[in-house]
């Protein structure tokens, strides 16, 4: 288990890349207009399969939404 | 294309950028935005339910409409800079409305951080439309690292108060050297009609639409506001002067 900060809240997951914690949390990767990035770096999503993820990493994973 | 709209080469027919946020509904948004005649519509980006993945409004809209991602509430330039790097990359245009507010209840720019990041993303390759002060000096400001166009606020987001400095907005539109796009503060469509005849190359507008009594109808005023402002700014308006001047013939007037 990896102690990570998704999304704001911590969580710890089995994950080891972006790839598996977006199907640990129900999110298929194939989801139009979703973008992630770690540590503050957007990681491209062919990346997502391959990327590693570390303890204590910050995720933010997100999508468009309505705006002004 | 009889008077294009031009941003960073790509030409727009529409001159209003319309919003997405605060509509009553989802049919009711697609409905606004298709009487609204925008090409050019607004998006935020934000964290995604941990929950699972629920259906966006943008999903709706990405092959109708060319979306321009904004930076709304960031207030940081770190953050706006990391989130127009998500947009583009969720969105894949380098295109973004640069949003970075320096006070959370006016909503009002902060400048510093706003050129400031305007500046690195313009480096990084981004288009950046920086919604901004109604100061021409941040305005050439915003220019000069090299936005692609300036949105002045016509007064405070989301407030409908219309353009509350008519001659700041009319002197920016004389000396930027890039579009300049009237942003927040429009009210009702004269507000609109104003910002075209005061010389603004577009209009930016959500609230205005979307909190009216009847969106749908209010789009297709914008659109007939921003049309009839902007052949009344080519026509040129007549001068104002202080006295009457009959429009009707002097001579022949009946019993003299």
């Amino acid at each position: 288990m990896t102690r990570l900060k998704v999304n704001g809240e911590e969580a710890e997951l089995a994950a080891a890349t972006i790839a598996e914690l977006l199907a640990e949390r129900g999110i298929d990767p194939k989801t139009r207009f979703l973008a992630v990035a770690v540590n503050g770096a957007v990681v491209r999503r062919a990346e997502w399969p391959t990327a590693c993820l570390a303890a204590d990493d910050t995720v933010e994973i997100v999508r468009p939404f309505q705006g002004g | 294309m009889t008077d294009p709209l031009v941003i960073a080469d790509t030409t727009f027919s529409s001159r209003l950028i319309a919003g997405t946020a605060r509509f009553p509904n989802q049919q009711v948004m697609l409905d606004a935005l298709a009487a609204s005649g925008a090409q050019l519509v607004t998006a935020s980006i934000r964290r995604i339910s941990l929950e699972g993945y629920s259906g966006s409004l943008i999903d709706l809209l990405g092959d109708k409409y060319r979306i321009l991602p904004n930076t709304a509430g960031c207030v940081t330039a770190r953050d706006a800079i990391l989130t127009a790097q998500l947009a583009r990359e969720a969105l894949d245009t380098n295109w973004v409305k640069l949003e970075l507010i320096g006070d959370r209840e006016l909503l009002y720019p902060d400048v510093e951080q706003l050129v400031h990041a305007a500046d690195e993303l313009v480096r990084k390759g981004f288009i950046v439309l920086p919604y901004c002060n109604e100061d021409p000096v941040s305005c050439q400001k915003l220019a000069d690292v090299g936005c692609a166009a300036v949105m002045p606020l016509g007064s405070l987001i989301g407030s409908g108060m219309g353009i509350a400095n008519p001659a700041a907005i009319e002197l920016i539109c004389s000396r930027s050297p890039v579009p300049v796009v009237l942003d927040a503060g429009i009210g009702t469509a004269s507000d609109a009609a104003q910002a075209m005849e005061l010389g603004c190359d577009a209009v930016m507008i959500d609230t205005a639409i979307a909190k009216s009594h009847d969106p749908v109808r209010m789009a297709a005023a914008m659109r007939a506001a921003v049309e009839g402002g902007r052949l009344a700014r080519l026509a040129g308006r007549i001068p104002k002067q202080r006295f009457a001047e009959p429009s009707s013939p002097q001579l022949g007037l009946v019993g003299s």
